[in-house]
């Protein structure tokens, strides 16, 4: 932008931006990053901090929105338990391209303090929905919380509107209609397995 | 000409209007769920009929995952049990151990532990007043709120480092002494908090219109309080005032002198208020164990590396924002918990959910939800 | 009301409880048979044991042992009433009459040790979902999902 504003200002003496639209639209997307706050745990407090008069996120153009469709980035805070799995995917879904994902806090990079011992935790929300910027801290603090809303500005501004998005994996939480229709949640599909005999049974209750 | 329109219900009411009930679940994700929990409330026009709680989102296991952990390695887990209020749910932890170890504790341990967990009570009632204040849709209340509240997570970060899961009460003691200059800086900002504390009230209580969101809300009467388990503000709010640190007192409370504010009708605004004076009584707390701490050690002297104690159970608890957190623990003698057993007083006060709310209408659910004061991470553990 | 007049007190009103109490840890504790279990929390609640606490249970390798807690808040006392139940027939009398406070808490150990309790309203689980399979606090829970964590000491 720089560069481009130095020639226009030798060719007519004024102070003109000459950019294309794409670049245009991507910088402009990228300041007014509405999120959506999937605050689970922990890190929801800090995601609140983060939004409240210490450590404004209104001047980043960040505004926390309830409602997924109305939103550009949904920030992942804090565990994601088994149970709640079919709920987050649900809402990510519901969001309208383009649409980003931080992943806040080590619960959500990959299970963070609860990756050991535990049988319903989902290890790292990128089990579920695709992340763009993995944010660790146990909790992060919430100036870091904004860097990384930086960090996706940059990576916005760096990939096209026009391109469309590329997942590199499926990711394989069912949703309604699909095979196994009717058993979104993946512990209700493994019980249903169990009680019609295709799989043994785990635990104690023989 | 009448148009005959089939309807799916066949209860009809006075005037020959087809009726039917809305089964409305306000799901896990919400803006004004306190943290995940799903509600499924049956309502009539708008007036919610019945609401059950559904909990277990945020279940992660935590007392299975205490049986492969060693005895301090569970510290870091109780932080995240309370979030809001990790140092007392580090201290009801350290307790049960220091009861079943038979570990005595230095004083001056004793008193860091008090001014600790004080400023942290004050910090956690802030941020339940303050979402008091967002439910009702006084978002100011929330940002000032969170405002007293950073000021007490700047004092544990200069102590601790960390601002928000502490880490910091240890079985024997504490991690580490209180930098030089802390006590006064923590003086310093307790002697302005009572002023601040009194603004807000003024402010938000006064207001004829949160006076008539909360008032007559969700209103618990004393026997139910008792026969249901209700503990901390919520019991206090109705009038029943039990305070463990009165009524059990525990550490070093005997010393200090201070008040138990207790409600009148049990309604969400005697909830909160009780939170609100309690806050500014913790600061008469903070300051008398102020003048009377003395210099010593912060961790009991030879004590092993890795804690065996002998076999046995034990149960202790102390007052938190939230009531009577308890921690029951199963030695077998080995340098493992055999069973640890969180006893959360938000998992018992959200019981009482489907009692309060019938016969209010729908902005009121979340108000009352508010004033039960649920975090998440200690109802479902 | 310290533990010593709590002990006189239990046993001048319920003598035949009194051999079965005993004080360990500096909390006074109530063992319990099976069948003695629900009367002997009518017992205490009429002795003044107002408040249930908790109700937990701890998988011994034979059987589970039920603890609950109770608190009499006039008096200022605390106890714990202990039982244990055998293995192969998880069921116990539910505390819900005698106070309400019951109900989450045995849903609770239902939900993590398959222990039922007879006569409960709402006896299904409460932190998993509701078609999971298994009881996560046993001992012998097994789950191809859980990493153990490895060990460093």
């Amino acid at each position: 932008m720089a560069l481009v504003d130095k020639i226009g200002q030798s060719l007519t003496g004024a102070p003109l931006v000459l950019t294309n639209v794409d670049a245009l639209i991507d910088w402009s997307r990228g300041q007014s990053l509405w999120a959506m706050p999937m605050g689970t745990a922990c890190c929801a407090m800090e995601l609140i901090a983060a939004s409240f008069s210490k450590f404004d996120f209104d001047r980043l153009g960040s505004f926390p929105r309830p409602d997924p469709r109305h939103t550009d980035v949904m920030i992942v805070a804090g565990t994601i338990t088994r149970k709640m799995a079919p709920a987050v995917k649900r809402l990510w879904e519901q969001m309208p391209e383009p649409k980003y994902c931080i992943a806040m806090g080590n619960c959500a990079v990959s299970g963070g303090i609860f990756y050991y011992d535990t049988y319903s935790v989902v290890r790292g929300v990128d089990e579920i929905i695709p992340v763009d910027v993995y944010l660790s801290g146990c909790p992060p603090r919430p100036e870091a919380l904004q860097d990384a809303v930086l960090q996706l500005r940059e990576l916005i501004r760096s990939r096209s509107i026009a391109q469309g998005r590329e997942y590199d994996r499926v990711y394989t939480l069912p949703l309604p209609g699909g095979e196994r229709a009717g058993t979104t949640d993946p512990g209700r599909a493994e019980a249903a397995d169990v009680l019609a005999g295709r799989r043994p049974k785990t635990g104690g209750d023989e | 000409m009448a148009i005959d329109i089939e309807s799916r219900t066949s209860v009809y009411d006075e005037e020959g209007r087809a009726v039917e009930e809305l089964v409305l679940n306000v799901g896990p994700s919400h803006p004004s769920t306190h943290g995940v929990c799903r509600i499924i409330a049956h309502l009539d026009g708008e007036v919610v009929t019945k609401a059950e709680p559904v909990i277990g989102y945020l279940h992660r296991g935590i007392e299975k995952m205490a049986e492969n952990r060693t005895y301090l390695q569970i510290v870091p887990l109780t932080d995240r049990l309370d979030y809001v209020g990790s140092m007392y749910a580090n201290w009801a932890y350290c307790r049960a151990v220091e009861r079943l170890a038979g570990i005595g504790v230095p004083e001056r341990a004793e008193y860091l532990r008090v001014i600790t967990c004080e400023l942290q009570r004050v910090a956690s009632h802030m941020m339940s007043i303050g979402s008091t204040g967002a439910d009702t849709g006084a978002f100011t209340m929330f940002v000032y709120a969170f405002d007293v509240r950073e000021r007490v997570i700047e004092l544990f970060e200069a102590l601790t480092g960390s601002r928000l899961t502490y880490n910091y009460v240890r079985p024997g003691g504490v991690a580490a002494d209180a930098p030089e200059g802390w006590l006064d800086d923590v003086r310093r900002v307790v002697g302005q908090m009572p002023a601040r504390l009194t603004e807000l009230d003024r402010l938000f209580f006064g207001n004829t219109i949160a006076r008539g969101r909360l008032k007559g809300i969700g209103v618990l009467d004393v026997p139910t309080a008792i026969a249901w388990g209700a503990s901390g503000p919520v019991a206090r709010g109705s009038g029943v005032g039990w305070d463990l640190r009165k009524s059990d007192t525990y550490s070093l409370y005997p010393r200090f002198d201070f008040d138990v504010p207790v409600g009148e009708r049990g309604d969400a605004y005697d909830r909160a208020r009780v939170r609100l004076w309690e806050s500014v009584e913790s600061c008469r707390i903070i300051e008398q164990a102020l003048d009377q701490i003395e210099p010593g050690h912060v961790k009991a002297p030879g004590l092993p590396r890795l804690l065996k104690p002998r076999p046995g159970d034990a149960y202790d608890h102390i007052e938190s924002a939230r009531g009577s957190l308890g921690i029951y623990l199963v030695s077998d003698g080995s340098p493992r918990p055999y069973r640890m057993k969180v006893r959360s007083p938000a998992f018992c006060n959200l019981a009482l959910l489907p009692l309060l709310a019938p016969g209010h209408t729908m902005s009121d659910l979340v108000v009352i939800l508010g004033s039960l004061d649920p975090v998440f991470g200690e109802v479902d553990r | 009301m310290n533990i010593d007049e709590l002990r006189e007190h239990l046993c001048a009103t319920y003598p035949d409880l009194c051999p079965l109490f005993s004080i360990e840890f500096g909390d006074g504790v109530l063992i319990v048979d099976r069948g003695r279990y629900w009367s002997a929390a009518k017992d205490l609640r009429d002795l003044g044991f107002d408040r249930l606490g908790m109700i937990t249970a701890v998988d011994g390798i034979d059987d589970f042992e039920i603890v609950a807690r109770l608190t009499a808040r006039e008096i200022g006392a605390h106890i714990f009433l202990k039982t244990h139940v055998p293995r192969d027939e998880p069921a116990i009398e539910t505390l819900t009459d005698l106070w309400p406070a019951a109900d989450w808490q045995e849903r609770e150990v239902y939900d993590m040790f398959g222990i039922s309790f007879r006569g409960h309203p709402d006896m299904r689980r409460i932190l998993l979902p509701d078609d999971w399979v298994g009881h996560p606090l046993r001992k012998d829970y097994r789950d191809e999902r859980i990493i153990r964590r490895p060990d460093y000491i």
